[in-house]
């Protein structure tokens, strides 16, 4: 990080410290509203123009028992004046609401950082129930950190006092003193958020005058008491030319999915189940009827996938969005709808698991689930998008290889990428590709008579024809037993099946995409690191950092991954050593080492939490000496910027 | 509280395109796929089958805009020997399907064929939530009480104590009343037919294409290989006389052989079978499936039993209520004619900033 001090000359006692980039973590009960506070903070960084990213932390239960460890809940955002990928390893500073929230958070802070703690809640009773003996305020335990001691409660109640509101609904506005004090201190923009303040209480005039009177008081407390020697500024980046907005993974997913229906001409169809953490797509598409998209609400995951598929059969654009948990009850439905080569799109947002796993928490360990996941030879194409903005166009080549090939189609997503935020350059519509198709007008039969036979191939693509009820004269049977090739009746034949099953194979097989690019800006890298899915960013970050220590590397992310990309195979070939990081047991690596029959270094970690840059820096740095030999001295990884 | 989204009163066909006189005819073989039928011979699915396709041209539709959707089982082969469009899919989940099909396309006339295991045990969410939608399709249940495609296990419908494969001591599971459970789940359109009975199953199958909305009717249909004759009680001539009650709206409800019994109101909510001469046709409860409250049609369905003592058949409740499938596309035109569907101001949102 670098950083340069100035004295204002506003305020000869606050010097303005230039920084190109800050890490801050709030964290609370999970009553204290911090991730709306991370949610303020994050938008009032977009509109002064810095790069971001964000990583909500939070529990599975809605409100956990207050003041405990289990019931915190944290927002990280990093900000910077130039392109960053991660929402940070470690908070530079971190905005504690109560105890909980310290001790389950100091630990990330690195020595030096800072520290503003809520004193208010730091009572014997609230040290007592988190297993606090002495109160570290007072202990020196926190001696290693710029510690900030502010009476937020207190404060705030304070400044609501003539408000008319009880105490404990004033108390309750405190994160926005926080988000006031943090405002002040980084020289936010704060209009958005009195905006948001004033539309989001539009109905309850009173509470948007308290959150807005707190606010305040949290930008006042810092200007005015002198208790801060430091304010700091972070220069908006250096980003693309074009208009720019904030958006989460989830959301731009759902645009994806809007935008496709536009592109393809088609009525989209969502039929989706409750779960986390995937529902914020059903809820963003459900606002969006007038794309002509219909969202329905099932009894349960398979009548999700079920509605999704009877409106494909139907000639509509079929989605269905769901987790891990979910797939599991979807995979017979995904069967039928290889067996009837029909056009679907199937999102699985992972999560920890097995079983209810960690709901809230992140993780990768689905890519064997939708490869695999389903009796007989099922193969399905999978797509992982990088980025949160990447779900957008991820969704919208999914579509694609649902639509050209009459296949269901695999999303995987996961909790990091659809909870997490990044700026996102808005695409022009006119860029956005073609998506529609031609439905089936006439007989096909092969025999030369008048009748429609369901799997008659396209030679290019494989696909079926798509041919939806209400079409005269091509009415026909389709289902889940096995057909005869071309004519579509049911059909036992050995020799039929082996080649339906080769068919459908070679069908997935057989779609088009992209090569995979590699980024080596030395080129002289002996080794690639290698990725998917979220694991995008801090992969990027490492590179970066192991870069800027005099070594080379090479970085390749996988966007599909299956098919995988024609030219994969030859660029594992061409460097010494192949690592791939994966926040599971090493799925993606066991797939290239029997597909490519080469090794792959993998590197796991299943903690529910995406990797940090710094501990895949020296995973990597480690694997460039060990790829280098003994020869040599050891290369080291000094830097720590990105 | 309901949302008045403006939807017209209609019947279950108004938005499917009928055939035009120009047309030819339609005959019943029109409605046969050129497949071999291959259900077991005496099959009660072989006589549905007929009374379907004799009774379809009745309904004046282009055979391009019906669709059959079934589940596993016997019964949903059914779809394959139709010249119709079809989706023979997978265990229980037709409703479904359905439901994703039909909320698309009011133009069709959507099926759903299904069985009692089919129906009742391993697609029981699917129907009771299908049927509280009120989505605009039919769902025929064909009832033998038997698992058949599996050979021979006893199903959601068997009786108590039946031996079969899988209960060779019996079996222990208490039967569903697959009406009952249709108007427990508020079913706004439920009938019975006998498989054997074409006039009768064609008057409640016309009854229910006509209805906007799920209609549920049960067919009480004979597996001659592993539950012969479960029926065979109503299909006596005698037998049926004393224990069929024909149900006619606007009709006194009697029944037997000279019309000598008929339903009487008893206790709370109730119904019970009297004779006639005891208790004055003036009591015998004239039949009025349009009746709101639920509770007339579930009581109507718990007169008889499992062994069939008596067994009310036709329509126990047809009522009109908002469908699903109309209230979501009235929602999606409602919200086109509010807001353009402008691709590019939803990308762009509300806060922009620019680079």
């Amino acid at each position: 990080m670098s950083r340069e001090t100035t004295t204002s000359p506003a305020n000869a006692t606050t010097d303005v410290t230039k920084l190109d980039r800050v890490v801050i973590r709030f964290a609370g009960d999970s009553g204290d509203g911090m991730q709306l506070t991370g949610d303020r903070f994050t938008s009032e960084a977009a509109a002064f123009g810095n790069d971001l990213a964000t990583l909500p932390n939070f529990p599975a239960e809605i409100r956990a028992p207050q003041g405990t460890i289990p019931g915190v809940s944290s927002f990280q955002v990093h900000f910077a004046d130039y392109d960053i990928l991660t929402p940070g390893d470690r908070p530079d500073v971190l905005v504690v609401m109560n105890p909980a929230a310290l001790k389950s958070n100091v630990a990330d802070v690195p020595h030096g950082g800072i520290l503003i703690i809520n004193t208010d809640e730091f009572s014997k009773r609230n040290l007592t129930k988190v297993g606090y003996d002495a109160n570290p305020l007072e202990d020196g335990s926190l001696e290693p950190y710029q510690v900030y001691e502010v009476g937020m409660s207190t404060l705030t109640q304070g400044a609501l006092a003539d408000t008319g509101l009880g105490k404990k609904d004033a108390e309750r506005c405190k994160n926005m003193f926080a988000l006031g004090l943090l405002s002040w201190m980084y020289h936010r923009p704060t209009e958005s958020t009195e905006r948001f303040l004033a539309e989001k209480f539009a109905n309850k005039p009173q509470i948007a005058e308290a959150n807005l009177l707190a606010f305040r008081a949290g930008w006042n407390y810092g200007e005015t008491t002198e208790a801060f020697a430091n304010t700091y500024e972070v220069a908006p980046a250096k980003l693309p030319q074009g208009t720019y907005r904030q958006i989460t993974g989830n959301n731009a997913l759902a645009y994806g999915i809007v935008a496709a229906g536009q592109q393809s001409k088609l009525p989209v169809v969502l039929g989706s189940y409750p779960i986390t953490p995937a529902s914020d797509i059903l809820h963003e598409l459900s606002k969006h009827k007038n794309f002509n998209v219909t969202t329905i609400q099932a009894e349960d995951e398979i009548a999700g996938i079920g509605a999704a598929l009877g409106a494909a059969y139907g000639g509509a654009l079929g989605v269905t969005s769901t987790s891990g948990p979910g797939v599991a009850l979807k995979s017979e439905t995904i069967g039928l709808a290889v067996m009837t080569e029909l056009p679907l799109l199937v999102i699985d947002v992972q999560r920890g698991g097995p079983s209810t796993g960690l709901p809230t928490k992140t993780e990768q360990a689905d890519l064997l689930q939708a490869m695999f996941g389903r009796n007989g030879e099922s193969p399905v194409p999978i797509v992982a998008p990088c980025t949160p903005g990447d779900c957008f166009d991820i969704a919208l080549e999914a579509v694609r290889i649902a639509l050209t090939y009459r296949t269901p189609v695999m999303l995987l997503s996961d909790g990091a990428i659809a909870n997490g935020s990044e700026p996102w350059l808005v695409p022009d519509v006119a860029d956005l590709p073609d998506l529609s198709v031609e439905f089936a007008s006439e007989p096909n039969a092969m025999d030369g008579s008048d009748e429609h036979w369901p799997y008659v191939r396209n030679t290019d693509t494989l696909a079926r024809e798509w041919a939806v009820p209400g079409t005269p004269g091509l009415q026909h049977r389709i289902g889940g037993l096995e057909k005869a090739d071309n004519q579509g009746h049911i059909s036992y034949d050995p020799d039929n099946h082996d080649r339906m099953v080769r068919l459908r194979q070679a069908k997935i097989d057989g779609i088009d995409v992209p090569d995979i690019t590699v980024d080596d800006p030395g080129g002289n890298a002996r080794v690639l690191a290698l990725g998917w899915g979220s694991s995008f960013g801090p992969i990027g970050a490492a590179c970066r950092r192991v870069r800027n220590s005099g070594m080379d590397i090479a970085q390749a992310h996988l966007r599909h991954l299956n098919p995988l990309p024609a030219n994969l195979g030859r660029i594992l070939e061409s460097y010494d050593t192949v690592v791939l990081p994966e926040m599971n047991m090493g799925q993606l690596a066991m797939l290239l080492r029997s597909r490519y029959l080469t090794d792959i270094r993998s590197y796991t970690k299943v903690a529910g939490l995406p990797f940090r840059a710094a501990e895949l820096a020296e995973v990597f740095t480690d694997i460039i000496n060990d790829t280098e030999g003994s020869g040599e001295a050891d290369h080291v990884l000094t830097e720590a910027t990105e | 509280m309901s949302i008045d989204l403006g939807l017209p009163e209609l019947g279950g066909l108004a938005d499917v395109p009928t055939a035009s006189d120009s047309d030819a005819p339609q005959k019943a073989k029109d409605y046969k796929s050129d497949q071999e039928v291959r259900w077991c011979p005496g099959c009660g699915d072989y006589i549905v089958l007929n009374t379907m396709q004799s009774f379809l041209p009745t309904l004046g539709l282009k055979p391009e805009n019906i669709v059959f959707v079934s589940g596993i089982g016997c019964s949903s082969r059914f779809p394959y020997y139709m010249n119709t469009y079809g989706m023979h899919s997978i265990h229980g989940r037709a409703p479904a399907i359905a439901t994703g099909l039909a909320t698309s396309r009011p133009d069709l006339s959507v099926w759903v064929i299904t069985g009692d295991g089919d129906a009742l045990s391993i697609g029981g969410n699917h129907l009771i939530h299908a049927l509280r939608r009120n989505v605009n399709f039919k769902i025929l249940l064909f009832n033998n009480r038997i698992y058949g495609l599996t050979k021979g296990q006893y199903s959601p419908t068997s009786q108590e104590g039946m031996r079969t494969k899988s209960t060779p001591m019996g079996s222990l599971d208490h039967p569903f009343n697959p009406i009952s459970l249709a108007l427990g789940a508020e079913a706004s359109f439920v009938g019975r037919a006998l498989d054997s009975d074409k006039k009768g199953l064609t008057e409640v199958l016309t009854a229910a294409a006509q209805h906007r909305g799920s209609a549920f009717v049960e067919i009480y249909q004979n597996c001659p290989i592993f539950n012969d004759g479960a029926f065979d009680v109503l299909k006596d001539k005698d037998e049926a006389a004393r224990r069929i009650i024909p149900l006619r709206p606007d009709e006194p409800i009697t029944f037997g052989p000279e019309n000598e019994y008929g339903i009487v109101r008893s206790g709370f909510a109730g119904l019970e079978t009297a004779k006639v001469s005891e208790v004055g046709i003036d009591n015998v409860v004239v039949h009025d499936p349009t009746v709101t409250d639920p509770a007339y049609a579930f009581a109507l369905s718990r007169i008889g039993g499992q062994e069939l003592e008596h067994t009310p058949t036709g329509i126990f409740r047809q009522i009109n209520r908002t469908t699903y499938d109309d209230a979501a596309r009235a929602q999606v035109a409602q919200a086109a004619e509010a807001k353009p569907a402008d691709l590019q101001a939803l990308l762009r949102g509300n806060d922009t900033w620019t680079v």
